[in-house]
């Protein structure tokens, strides 16, 4: 493989891997909110990142059972 | 694999655990080596996760890869979303894991190493495991419902509404319990103070952040706030040699707990993307980080055990917390071997992305097991220190005395060896005044740590760097949990609130924010402080009642299971939830009886407000107690620390009682068999 594609493989599983992690500590997965609108609601029109990460926040933080002891 | 070939590993597997228990419970006398606790926790783990959650899952459940879950069945993108099993995995082990594993142990080794290892090892693989896998697949047949909600829908409403105020109990003396154990490590610790203090402004920088600078970009911001915190760590031992700044930011308890009570309402009330998550971020790879350090550090050195198997203290006269081992071993360490919490959390965000069902066992039965793990290295880490430098750490001043003088008598008193020099030398290469009396798990795990780590690598040097890092680190993580569980109180007593006075329901009328935020940390304030008072340490009578509402809280989550098996038809499995149960309620019942009414006043609360009762009336305070006023203070206390412990006694009874008329009914006849499972869909066949 050529350095550029090395690279470019590389960058991929860094996503890839940051992308993992960030659905492992609770990150709100906008990307993936998006995708299922788009797949299954076609026309329906996907809140914005804001509102989205505000309201799995606050969600996130009215139960017990995000975090235990 | 040839079946043969498996069979042979799994008898050489057991074969390994029967001789490291062996060595584990022969070896009195010598010192045995980690190696050992491993290797048998270890072993045991694999063949409970390869045969009785196996056992589970076929039999009881019959998990079935090609029913939906509701995460497929009701993907929204939001709440419901198929994960893989790996990343459910991480996130429910992140969500399970917290300090509770790593100070139970702790404390409890002052019984020596030998009740600690064999209540985490097999209380985890026939209770805690179970408990978790249990309520995990139960909740996701039933499209992720809560326990509360399970409870009243499987037993009744009365067991439901008696289920919900149990947990805003627990979650009051849990919080108490945390906060305590941050205010022992920081307080008389200027380099402690600064920096957990600055992780606060470090969290609102990531805050944001994330907020305007770049939305969405959680691992930079997360990046650059580790960065910071470790500069943080260097910043503290700046200012811990400034003489100005050290005289300064060296607190006491008192001021330290009216600090932590005064930031957890201020967090609680802030909006959650500027303190609470930036800090929740953070604390999931520093938890990380903790575990992967202290593991690394015990395989690394495997170091020998100072603690004997067992000391005199399982008699109950214990200088860390007081009674016999039965029942207060198993109270003590609940998060590495059963926790009732947890199945809040099995039943929380983890059953809303499962995308097989087959991936509960693995998420439920294997995390648990996980932190189980992470148990056994606490407990080792306490018990590779010499049992006179643990005992001088971990009792309270009414017991040692407040100089290294004193504490080495009384170290010495009690059949271990101590040089007074030895404490006063250890303090000063860790870097802080004193190390004696720093109770509450934290600190003492802390120097295990720095010990092993120094061992690895930078010597005796770089012991106050290390020991800094982890009591840094550890303060960091349970600090979030503080903040984070305060809001979460704050929602539920706004919650049960509103029942009472409907604006209070309000989630976001400002008044009805502020009264119940304030509410909530006046209620665990109020443990906190009487802690940071008590002479004989808060930990002695807070961690205690931790650990029973806990385990009942266990009671209650595997008593609900036992209906749910009942009800799907498997009656003759019910022995597998009914087992830990009846051992639990046991444990718990016993513990809660001694608590109130045992003749020890360092144990029951009715003798010990007895007592104090007697000083005041004939004006004989001892030399501890400052005044009539806090006397009678804490006989207060004593009397409302018994009022809870009788709350959640009596919450378990009636929980218990209410299932078991649903049982003799179903049983009986009387009420048809009959699950509340969502039904069964098949898998959504690609091309569909």
């Amino acid at each position: 493989m050529t350095s550029r594609e090395l690279l470019k493989a590389a960058r991929l599983r860094v996503t890839n891997v940051g992308s993992i992690v960030r659905r492992i500590i609770g990150a709100p997965d906008y990307e993936r909110y998006v995708a299922h609108l788009r797949d299954h609601h076609p026309g329906a029109k996907p809140m914005t990142y804001d509102e989205f990460a505000r309201q799995r926040m606050v969600e996130r933080y009215s139960r017990p059972g995000t975090r235990c002891c | 694999m040839p079946k043969a070939l498996r069979f042979g590993i799994w008898v050489i597997v057991s074969v390994l655990a029967a001789l490291a228990f062996a060595r584990i419970a022969l070896g009195r006398g010598e010192t045995i080596n980690a190696a050992w606790l491993l290797t048998a926790a270890l072993c045991c783990y694999a063949i409970a996760y390869r045969f009785y959650s196996k056992l589970i899952a076929a039999k009881v459940f019959a998990l079935d890869a090609s029913r939906a879950t509701p995460a497929v069945r009701l993907e929204d993108g939001r709440d419901y979303v198929p994960t893989n099993k790996w990343i459910v995995f991480g996130s429910h082990f992140a969500a399970i894991a917290g300090p509770g594993p790593l100070v139970g142990p702790t404390l409890a080794a002052q019984f020596g190493y030998l009740p600690g290892v064999i209540w985490i090892i097999v209380g985890v693989a026939l209770g805690g495991a179970v408990q978790d896998f249990v309520i995990l697949a139960s909740s996701v047949r039933r499209n992720g419902k809560s326990l509360g909600q399970m409870a009243r829908e499987e037993i009744g409403p009365v067991a439901g509404a008696t289920a919900l105020v149990a947990v805003l109990g627990i979650m009051v003396v849990l919080l108490a319990v945390l906060a305590l154990i941050v205010v022992n490590a920081l307080k008389s610790s200027p380099w402690g103070l600064v920096t957990i203090g600055l992780t606060i402004p470090v969290a609102m920088l990531m805050g944001v952040y994330l907020r305007w600078l770049r939305p969405g970009r959680v691992l930079e911001a997360s990046a650059i706030g580790i960065v910071l915190i470790v500069f943080a760590l260097f910043a503290g031992q700046w200012a811990s040699n400034q003489p100005s700044l050290a005289a300064t930011f060296t607190l006491s308890g008192t001021a330290v707990a009216l600090a932590v009570m005064a930031y957890a309402f201020v967090a609680s009330v802030l909006p959650v993307w500027l303190l609470l998550a930036p800090r929740d971020y953070l604390s999931a790879f520093v938890k990380i980080g903790v575990v992967l350090a202290l593991a690394g550090g015990i395989i690394v050195s495997l170091p020998p055990l100072h603690m004997p198997a067992l000391t005199q203290f399982t008699d109950g006269s214990g200088p860390v917390f007081a009674g016999k081992v039965f029942p207060f071993a198993f109270i003590t360490i609940a998060c590495g071997a059963i926790s009732g919490f947890h199945a809040l959390v099995a039943s929380g965000t983890t059953p809303k992305m499962l995308q097989r069902e087959p991936d509960a066992r693995m998420i439920g039965y294997g995390a648990m097991l996980m932190e189980s793990l992470v148990a056994v290295m606490a407990l080792i880490a306490a018990c590779a220190l010499t049992p006179g430098v643990y005992f001088a750490v971990n009792a309270p001043a009414g017991a040692i005395g407040a100089t290294a003088a004193s504490a080495a008598e009384a170290v010495r008193h009690w059949g271990f060896t101590l040089d007074p020099t030895q404490m006063e030398t250890l303090a000063r290469q860790v870097g802080e005044k004193t190390l004696l009396s720093r109770t509450g798990g934290a600190p003492s795990l802390a120097l295990g740590m720095a010990q092993l780590f120094a061992n690895v690598l930078g010597g005796s040097a770089a012991l106050a760097l290390w020991y800094h890092f982890a009591i840094m680190f550890e303060a960091l993580f349970i600090l979030t949990t503080l903040d984070a569980g305060t809001r979460v109180g704050r929602f539920m007593v706004q919650d049960l609130g509103k029942h009472l006075w409907s604006p209070l329901g309000r989630v976001s009328w400002y008044p009805a924010v502020v009264i119940s935020s304030a509410l909530i940390v006046a209620l665990w304030g109020h443990f906190l402080y009487q802690g940071v008072l008590d002479p004989l340490g808060g930990i002695n009578s807070l961690w205690p009642l931790f650990g029973i509402s806990n385990q009942l809280l266990a009671t209650v989550a595997l008593c609900v299971a036992t209906t749910i098996f009942i009800k799907m038809g498997k009656a003759r499995y019910a022995w597998i939830t009914l087992m830990p149960m009846a051992w639990l309620f046991a444990v718990t019942m016993t513990a809660g009886w001694e608590k109130l009414f045992a003749p020890d006043v360092k144990l029951g609360f009715l003798s010990h407000a007895h007592l104090l009762e007697g000083q005041v009336a004939s004006s004989a305070l001892p030399a501890a107690i400052k005044s009539i006023s806090d006397a009678r203070r804490m006989i207060f206390n004593d009397y409302l620390d018994a009022v809870v412990t009788i709350f959640f006694m009596v919450s378990v009874v009636v929980i218990i009682a209410d299932s078991g008329r649903e049982w003799l009914s179903v049983l009986g006849g009387r009420k048809p068999v009959v699950s509340s499972e969502a039904p069964f869909e098949a898998v959504p066949v690609p091309g569909d």
